[in-house]
């Protein structure tokens, strides 16, 4: 695959920081409004991320008066913005412990579809009793059963990607068929949490796979990610964690098969960014003073420069094959990436100025898989 | 403005039925985003109240295969819908989705959701199925017993309005000062045990800018007309002659007093084919090529077979209906489509009356007859008319159009008719709002005060 830097932006209401709402630059009117989305969205295509990461969970955000508890569906703002916001991937969350695989994989293959190539998708696991309680239909469940759930859900959406050959439409007006039916493939699945028929209802898309992106922190999502991932998020609290992380992400890929090259390993990288530390700093402070957040991964509160310095640090020393950026507000965190970050990875030659490809896979230098139920190559 | 009732125009995106013509040089893609923007502006550009999508979860089959003949395969219903909105501005977004392959809160967070993301645009066609067949495609399977059809459906609906209207219209303050962004108490837990459906949890959104989307609803039955009357704004019904389209909306809008509504509460929609000339005769000629090219001699034989319950692969479709009667044990022969035909020998013995009566039908001849007659043919004045005079005489308040061509099936339609509608007076010159209640004429449900009320 080609190596580079690669460049992913999480993308969630006002910003990962709880308080980031409060901030006079934030817009907590317009947080359900497609034109802040389409906002944020322009803001990561124009700092030439390789996919704008969209999170979502059935999980209550608590009870603080001050914590912002709106979740919009992923799906949803991913493809509202796909058909007018170009050049940048899509990667909504979309959990996979209590919802159905055979919509999932439509949905994602029709993101595909509206964003001409672009899609990608993290499946989550919802681990809490008040998301078992949201539905109704079973209890929560510990994490090696999530994940083996999570496994087999990946593995009906993908085989369903699949379930229509490229050229199944054929329109044989002398034989009256629309499609050849031998081009299409039930895919029979069983396991243990449930059984899928298909074929979809949904022809195969653009990309026939939209990228798969896991989180690859617990043990029990290890051996998922290293099956199916075609990109793998971890967090950690520094390089050296991070250098673990991505190893045992590559002995996973390894052990299901696959060769690591294969599969990029990106750090998440908390940011809130300013003119210099003791600004950054004092803005991060102000926030906490209101809320505090403990870090969840390596935190960059610092300058554009301190976060280059550490992207290329992370990637030449084999600690990461790129970051998600988190940034802690939003919009402004985003511009900052797209006007001060973008261009000094692109002067330093971490990021190529102009993308490779047009398609999301392209840019991770992954061919249009084949099909698994022919073995033919698109 | 004359004071004239106006017309109501929704346009069904062409289907996976034997309706949409793929056979035509001028078809295009059924699942490129270009043909959704292309039909979804055209009908902006007709001013249309909505576009509107079916689903099917589970490819039909015919003995015992994939049917072959139609259209197969479609996009996901509301991620297509959410792209949509993205290239349109007024244009409402109604989408169908199953109620026995959806669980209530995940459904009511995507259709609240897009409805927020569009600006007030969503509707949703409730349909519940009952069969294990498409049932094979999710984890619990499918099975409904058919009289549970309803009370799934009504039960459903409950939940999600009651997920949609739980926070109140004034929960979010998002008061920087204070530090506080949602009120106390304004977004409160929703518990609901029901037969069908037990949670608790607090939901993510407040209500959308129409309150909640738009609630669409057909059915036939009794029962289906009685839900429909209780709690739908807009509903589809089959289209016929103005009589019986007459007695249907007097059936349906009876039935709304017992529910607290008005007339003007529930929009009456018939789905509704047409074809377009500049002369009436060529009109004529032109809807008798589409209907050929809708039945085609492979169609026609799947068609029989329907009914006949059995292999009629040898038969020819040009010659003769077969001697032999139907194999009343072979109905099941299509899956995944709904059946209209209950007795199929008495169906047998109608359609070999029919054939002679019209002078010695070939199968292909009689499916044509029986299955595609269109709803209104003529030039654009004789079409207008004929809508106008539907609508006027109370047979319906408008149409859902259901093109045979896709992405192009209504841009004549648009070009042509719609100005005559207008010069008639019956129909809008320009959007007066922006959400699909206003286009609708429809009040917003607020929290805590549901737009239809329960019966008793």
């Amino acid at each position: 695959m080609g190596r580079g830097t690669y460049l992913a932006v999480e993308v969630s209401g006002a910003g990962r920081h709880p308080a980031a709402w409060r901030r006079p630059d934030a817009h907590p009117e317009a947080l359900l409004t497609a034109p802040y989305h389409v906002g944020l969205a322009e803001l990561a295509a124009r700092s030439g991320a390789d996919f704008v990461a969209v999170p979502d969970s059935f999980a209550p955000p608590g009870d603080d008066p001050d914590l912002v508890p709106l979740r919009l569906d992923a799906v949803a703002i991913a493809a509202r913005v796909a058909p007018v916001v170009t050049g940048v991937g899509l990667v909504p969350s979309v959990t996979v412990t209590h919802t159905e695989p055979f919509h999932t994989s439509k949905a994602i293959a029709t993101l595909d579809i509206v964003s001409a190539g672009r899609a990608g998708w993290e499946p989550v696991v919802s681990r809490t009793p008040a998301e078992a309680e949201l539905f109704g239909r079973k209890p929560a469940a510990p994490p090696e059963e999530l994940w083996r759930e999570a496994a087999d859900a990946v593995e009906v959406v993908v085989r369903l990607w699949d379930s229509w050959e490229d050229d199944a439409v054929i329109r044989d007006v002398a034989t009256g068929r629309y499609v050849d039916r031998d081009k299409l493939h039930y895919i029979d699945f069983t396991g243990d949490f449930f059984s899928v028929k298909g074929p979809s209802i949904t022809p195969r898309s653009p990309q026939a796979h939209p990228l798969v992106v896991l989180r690859g922190d617990e043990p029990e999502a290890l051996p998922v990610a290293g099956r199916w991932a075609d990109v793998v998020r971890v967090a950690a609290a520094d390089l050296a964690a991070a250098h673990s992380a991505r190893q045992r992400v590559r002995a996973a890929v390894a052990a299901a098969g696959r060769d690591p090259d294969d599969v990029a390993v990106l750090l998440d990288v908390e940011v809130l960014l300013g003119a210099d530390a003791g600004s950054a700093r004092r803005e991060l402070d102000a926030l906490d003073a209101h809320h505090e957040l403990a870090a969840s991964s390596l935190r960059v509160v610092h300058t554009a420069d301190a976060l280059v310095d550490m992207i290329a640090e992370a990637v030449a020393s084999g600690a990461a094959d790129g970051v998600t950026v988190v940034p802690l507000v939003l919009p402004g965190g985003l511009r900052m990436i797209a006007d001060d970050v973008t261009p000094r990875l692109v002067d330093r030659g971490l990021r190529p100025p102009v993308a490779p490809g047009t398609t999301l896979r392209d840019r991770f230098g992954l061919p249009r898989p084949a099909n698994h139920f022919t073995g033919a190559n698109a | 403005m004359t004071g004239k009732k106006q017309i109501h125009l929704a346009a069904h995106f062409p289907g996976v039925n034997n309706t949409t013509v793929w056979s035509d040089p001028e078809s295009g893609s059924q699942t490129d985003f270009a043909s959704f923007v292309h039909f979804a502006q055209t009908a902006e550009r007709g001013l249309f109240d909505f576009l509107f999508l079916a689903e099917g979860l589970r490819l039909r089959e015919h003995r015992g295969r994939i049917h072959d003949l139609d259209v197969v395969g479609r996009p996901d219903t509301l991620t297509v819908l959410n792209a949509i909105a993205a290239v349109t501005t007024h244009l409402g977004l109604g989408g169908t989705l199953n109620t026995t392959f959806n669980e209530p809160y995940e459904l009511a967070k995507q259709l609240a959701s897009l409805d927020h993301l569009s600006g007030g645009r969503a509707a949703w066609n409730l349909v519940t199925s009952s069969d294990a067949f498409t049932g094979e495609n999710f984890r619990r399977g499918g099975f409904l017993r058919p009289e549970q059809r309803y009370e799934r459906a009504q039960e459903i609906l409950d939940a999600t309005r009651e997920l949609w209207l739980s926070w109140a219209e004034d929960a979010v303050v998002a008061d920087r000062e204070r530090g506080v962004f949602v009120r106390d108490g304004g977004a409160p837990v929703v518990e609901h045990r029901g037969e069908q459906f037990s949670f608790a949890g607090r939901f993510s959104l407040p209500p959308t800018p129409q309150g909640h989307p738009v609630l669409i609803q057909s059915g036939d039955s009794d029962a289906g007309r009685e839900f429909g009357a209780r709690t739908a704004d807009a509903i589809f019904s089959r289209h016929g002659t103005l009589e019986a389209g007459q007695a249907f909306y007097r059936d349906l809008k009876g039935r709304l007093p017992r529910y607290g509504r008005a007339e003007r509460d529930v929009t009456i929609l018939p789905a509704t084919t047409f074809v377009i000339g500049d002369t009436a005769e060529e009109a004529e000629g032109l809807a008798a090529q589409v209907r050929r090219a809708q039945v085609s001699p492979q169609t026609a034989i799947a068609f029989l077979e329907q009914v006949w319950g059995r292999d009629l692969s040898d038969y020819d479709p040009d010659g003769p209906l077969p001697d032999v009667d139907p194999d009343p044990e072979g109905v099941s022969i299509t899956r995944g489509r709904v059946r209209h035909e209950k007795d199929t020998l008495a169906v047998a013995r109608q359609w070999r009356e029919l054939a002679e009566a019209k002078g010695g039908l070939s199968i292909r001849e009689l499916i044509i007859e029986t299955t595609a007659r269109q709803s209104f043919v003529g030039t654009p004045r004789q079409v207008a008319e004929q809508m106008d005079t539907y609508v006027q005489e109370n047979a319906s308040d408008g149409f859902i159009l259901v093109p045979h061509l896709v992405p192009g099936g209504l841009d004549e339609f648009v070009e042509r008719v719609v100005p005559e509608l207008q010069d008639r007076g019956s129909y809008r010159t320009e959007y007066t709002g922006s959400t699909l209640r206003h286009h609708l004429g429809l009040a917003r449900p607020t929290a805590g005060a549901p737009s239809a009320r329960a019966a008793g």
